[in-house]
């Protein structure tokens, strides 16, 4: 490791890698810091199928799709510290200075640019206001996951699993390949969180039912779980006194949400947006701080990794142009109005390119045969039909916003 | 009439099948493809994992190199839970051969064996 390098990109999950190796191959001399030991971030435990559709036209597991873009960090010029972790980043004179934490001791690198790709964590147990004991036997997903498919370890026999988000759903059909029981699937909200491809292949494939409008409102049990309290929900997600009823078990698994992780964008003053609970970013995923870029689950969580590492690459390869001659920027807002409720990115550069922009979106409802349309001061940008739309997915649009100079408005109408 | 979630991609089409095995609501041919194998023999694939004796890897991931009948899900998954890899390999070699006669085999989806033991 040497003491300066043009780009420091932080976390070499699907978003870090693909960052590194795109900000590598345009001329930047580029280090990857990552906590864990080995690369991969979550993939590596994600051993289900179904990555790479998008970008490779092939059905990958989670491993298998990191290693190629572990394969393609390899073969371009770029260093690694693994098994190094950040614990504070400062400025001086326009670099960031970081302070790694690693088995031989402290180090100091510095900078010139930043891609932050820290990814997301999982809600916990504490954050979703469940009462009662708190024995051992309650999980997060991501959790049972990581003992099941890294550890070998098998860590419950009859299970529930709070929140149908699609870690929940992929571990409920893992429990169950494994040999454990999964007595179901409950879910606050009146509808499911993940996507309707998983509540088939995860849920129905298996019998495993999915309570909608249910949740978990207190656990019991002295050392182990033993038993949870369900209650039906209002429309306000209020517990409705009456209706409870006591599920013995022996683990609780929790895939309650995912929040983008910012604990260091936020240490150095990164502007956060209050839709993704990410960094605010434009089209080149730079933050609203000069130099730092942002990609992956810590912008917005994303739902496929194939998207993850497309916004990674076009980190990669802004943070590249940045170190070789800093250029203007001049920002205007993107605004999600009726029907969206969140949009990256969140600002457009207009001393930028423009031609080719990709926009993720997410509605803020279920809803059929819409039209989502893009304005700027008074013109229609795009209009394309949607005939169905899913808040659990993101949508995906290519957009040429040549000549945009006013806000975009973003609307689902 | 049946209905059925194309599980081909994360699109997720939500399918209707009529009594002429007619199929609506995709937005790509593979949709009828899939609707009409599900309703004759439905195939996953399968992703699990199986041990070594390589220290500090107790499991590694593998998967059907190709779909299976929906049915023998379970079945192969306890199959090569009894598989211990004893030898270094590669990520896309063959673990299990022809798993339990469906003429698929099981690959490894890591590299993390490729220096197993070499420490």
């Amino acid at each position: 490791m040497k003491d300066i390098y043009d780009v420091i990109v932080i976390g070499a999950g699907p978003a870090g890698l693909s960052a590194a190796v795109c900000a590598a191959e345009n001329g930047a001399d580029v280090l990857v810091v990552e906590r864990e030991k080995e690369p991969g971030g979550i993939l590596k435990q994600c051993i289900h199928d179904g990555f790479g559709l998008s970008r490779y036209g092939e059905r990958l597991s989670g491993p298998e799709y990191a290693y190629r873009d572990i394969i393609r960090l390899q073969a371009v010029n770029a260093d690694t510290a693994y098994g190094a972790f950040v614990l504070d980043i400062g400025e001086e004179n326009g670099a960031f200075r970081l302070i790694l934490s690693m088995r031989d001791g402290l180090h100091h690198v510095t900078g010139r640019a930043l891609i932050l790709a820290t990814g997301c964590r999982e809600r916990t147990a504490k954050q979703v206001f469940i009462h009662g004991d708190r024995p051992s036997g309650i999980y997060t997903a991501g959790t049972v996951q990581n003992f099941i498919n890294l550890k070998g370890w098998m860590p419950a026999k009859r299970a529930v699993i709070l929140g149908s988000g699609d870690i929940g759903l992929i571990m409920a059909r893992r429990l169950i390949l494994e040999g454990a029981e999964v007595l179901g699937v409950y879910e606050a909200k009146n509808r499911p969180g993940g996507l309707a491809r998983n509540i088939a292949q995860c849920l129905n494939d298996f019998d495993i039912p999915l309570y909608l409008s249910r949740t978990v409102t207190r656990t019991f049990g002295k050392d182990r779980l033993e038993a949870v309290e369900i209650m039906d929900v209002d429309e306000n997600m209020n517990p409705i006194s009456g209706t409870e009823e006591i599920v013995p078990c022996d683990t609780l698994v929790l895939s309650v949400g995912l929040i983008p992780e910012n604990e260091l964008a936020e240490s150095i003053g990164v502007p956060i947006g209050d839709q993704t609970h990410g960094p605010l970013i434009d089209q080149n995923m730079h933050t609203l701080k000069d130099g730092i870029f942002a990609a992956g689950n810590c912008v917005s969580v994303n739902d496929l990794a194939d998207y993850v590492s497309e916004n990674g690459t076009i980190a990669g390869k802004a943070a590249a142009e940045y170190i070789r001659g800093k250029k203007d920027r001049s920002l205007i807002p993107v605004r999600s109005e009726e029907g969206i409720a969140a949009c990256v990115p969140s600002h457009l550069d207009i001393c930028s390119d423009l031609n080719n922009v990709t926009l993720y979106l997410r509605s803020d409802d279920d809803c059929k045969d819409k039209a989502l349309v893009l304005e700027s001061g008074g013109n229609i940008l795009l209009t394309k039909k949607m005939r169905t739309v899913h808040s659990a997915e993101i949508i995906r649009i290519e957009a040429d916003l040549s000549g945009t100079d006013r806000e975009l408005k973003v609307r689902l109408i | 009439m049946k209905n059925l979630t194309c599980i081909i991609c994360p699109n997720g089409c939500r399918l209707e099948i009529d009594e002429n095995d007619h199929v609506s609501g995709n937005l790509c041919p593979r949709g009828t493809d899939f609707a009409l194998q599900e309703l004759k023999n439905p195939q996953r694939s399968v992703s699990t994992t199986c041990r070594t004796v390589f220290p500090g890897i107790p499991v590694v991931p593998v998967r059907t190199e190709r779909e299976v009948p929906k049915r023998m899900m379970k079945e192969i998954v306890r199959e090569v839970s009894r598989i211990v890899i004893d030898q270094k390999m590669d990520i896309g070699d063959t673990v299990a051969e022809n798993i339990l006669d469906t003429g698929v085999n099981v690959i490894l989806c890591t590299d993390r064996l490729k220096e197993a033991g070499n420490e």
